[in-house]
């Protein structure tokens, strides 16, 4: 329990460790502590700022998205109305088509009906002239009664 | 266990146990051991030994991440040795207000070396000094230096001379000479009153010295004491037998709680008094 050289001994060793630790160990982790530290930092930082970048592009992205929206709904209102257009023209030109059908197969209904007319009525003339010939048990001049089976016919 | 160890009794064994391995010369000019009480120029050679050798275990581990320390990718024991040093670097940001490139290792070295000794503590007190008399014939071992004063005060002697050092630095002689006699009373320089100042300025000095002395004193005998009183203990318990181990263990427990309390009070009170030596009024 003596005080003696010991105390001496202890300080100079001290000195020496103080003194190695100040020169080789206390600078470069003190100095990797802070290069961490302002690394974090930036990080955060950086952090922040892809944070603000990212909300300005969903920001743009949502305009995009509505602004597409918009020309959807218009390109589709437009084919909308071609549509429309184009049906009503279909309807219009099948109308009239219809009509001119319609037209032509009157005209050949009319013009058919005009020939079975025609021939009915020489038919006609001949079977009344037949029946005549038949009652009158004679022979009547086919020539000389012509105009009265016309008239005949004519009434049918 | 005393008796079975070959000693007298359990008186013995404490003393033994207490014993540094002192190395001196005698009349003759030669070097031995054990035969030197009282004398000055006589070496505690197992606290120096154990004191060096732990200062270079610090120093190797810390040197190992300071040598290649990485910013982006710390490993284990680098982050351990950041978690120290952070410590100890807030510890004297907190405290010491100036600027100084020596505080901060100081504290450092102070608190891990510190560290290191008292936790000889934990080592089983019959290990050591039993080894060293079987195997290297040496009578004594003593193997935790803070329970050895000499250690202490040592350090806190190397303290003492920074404190001085500070003080003179940063408030010149004239300022160092003015702290010791101009506090706490301030005396009379006017009027009739200027016959007390000598006596107010005796009385100044012979407090402010006491005071000043008594920072090494105290910070090194607080240290000394812990450890000591924790060894004596620890020998205490090591004399009853095999009731020992729940006590050991017990006592262990506890006393790694002094253990770091200590280093770290021993490293703040140095930063104290750093900054105090180095803060102007």
């Amino acid at each position: 329990m003596d005080l003696n050289a010991t105390v001496i001994g202890q300080s100079i060793a001290m000195v020496v460790f103080v003194w190695f630790c100040m020169k080789f160990i206390w600078p470069p982790l003190l100095a990797a502590i802070e290069e961490r530290q302002e690394k974090i930092a930036e990080g955060l930082a950086a952090a922040e700022q892809g944070a603000e970048r990212l909300d300005q592009a969903r920001a743009e992205a949502e305009e995009i998205v509505a602004d597409a929206r918009r020309q959807a709904t218009q390109i589709l209102d437009q084919a909308n109305a071609r549509a429309n257009e184009i049906v009503a023209d279909g309807k219009n030109e099948g109308e009239r088509e219809r009509e001119r059908q319609l037209t032509a197969a009157k005209a050949e209904i009319e013009q058919e009906t005009n020939r079975a007319r025609e021939e009915l009525r020489g038919q006609v003339s001949a079977i009344a002239v037949a029946g005549a010939e038949k009652i009158l048990n004679r022979e009547i001049d086919a020539k000389a009664h012509d105009d009265i089976l016309g008239k005949l016919a004519a009434e049918i | 266990m005393a008796s079975e160890n070959g000693y007298a009794n359990s008186g013995e064994y404490i003393t033994h146990h207490l014993q540094n391995l002192q190395v001196c010369r005698d009349d003759a000019g030669e070097w031995v051991f054990g035969k030197c009480p009282g004398e000055f120029w006589a070496l505690n050679v197992d606290s120096m030994f154990w004191s060096i050798l732990l200062g270079l275990i610090f120093l190797f581990l810390f040197r190992v991440v300071a040598k290649k320390p990485s910013a982006s990718k710390p490993g284990r024991w680098q982050a351990f040795v950041e978690i120290i040093v952070e410590l100890v670097d807030g510890a004297v940001k907190e405290t010491f207000h100036g600027k100084s490139k020596l505080i901060a290792p100081l504290a450092l070295t102070v608190f891990v070396w510190v560290f290191l000794m008292n936790l000889m503590d934990l080592v089983p007190v019959d290990w050591v000094p039993l080894f060293s008399e079987k195997v290297l014939h040496l009578p004594y071992m003593k193997i935790v230096p803070t329970t050895d004063v000499n250690i202490t005060f040592g350090m806190s002697l190397s303290v003492f001379v920074l404190i001085i050092f500070y003080t003179i630095k940063n408030k010149g002689i004239g300022g160092f000479i003015a702290e010791l006699t101009l506090h706490p009373i301030a005396p009379p320089l006017k009027g009739p009153g200027i016959i007390a100042a000598p006596f107010i300025i005796a009385f100044n000095f012979i407090l402010e010295s006491v005071a000043l002395l008594a920072k090494p004193l105290s910070l090194s005998l607080r240290l000394f004491g812990n450890l000591f009183a924790g060894e004596l203990i620890f020998i205490l318990i090591a004399i009853i037998g095999y009731f020992q181990l729940p006590l050991h263990f017990g006592w262990a427990v506890f006393h790694v709680l002094i253990i770091t309390l200590q280093a770290y009070i021993f490293m703040m009170l140095t930063i104290v008094y750093l900054s105090l030596a180095s803060e102007k009024h």
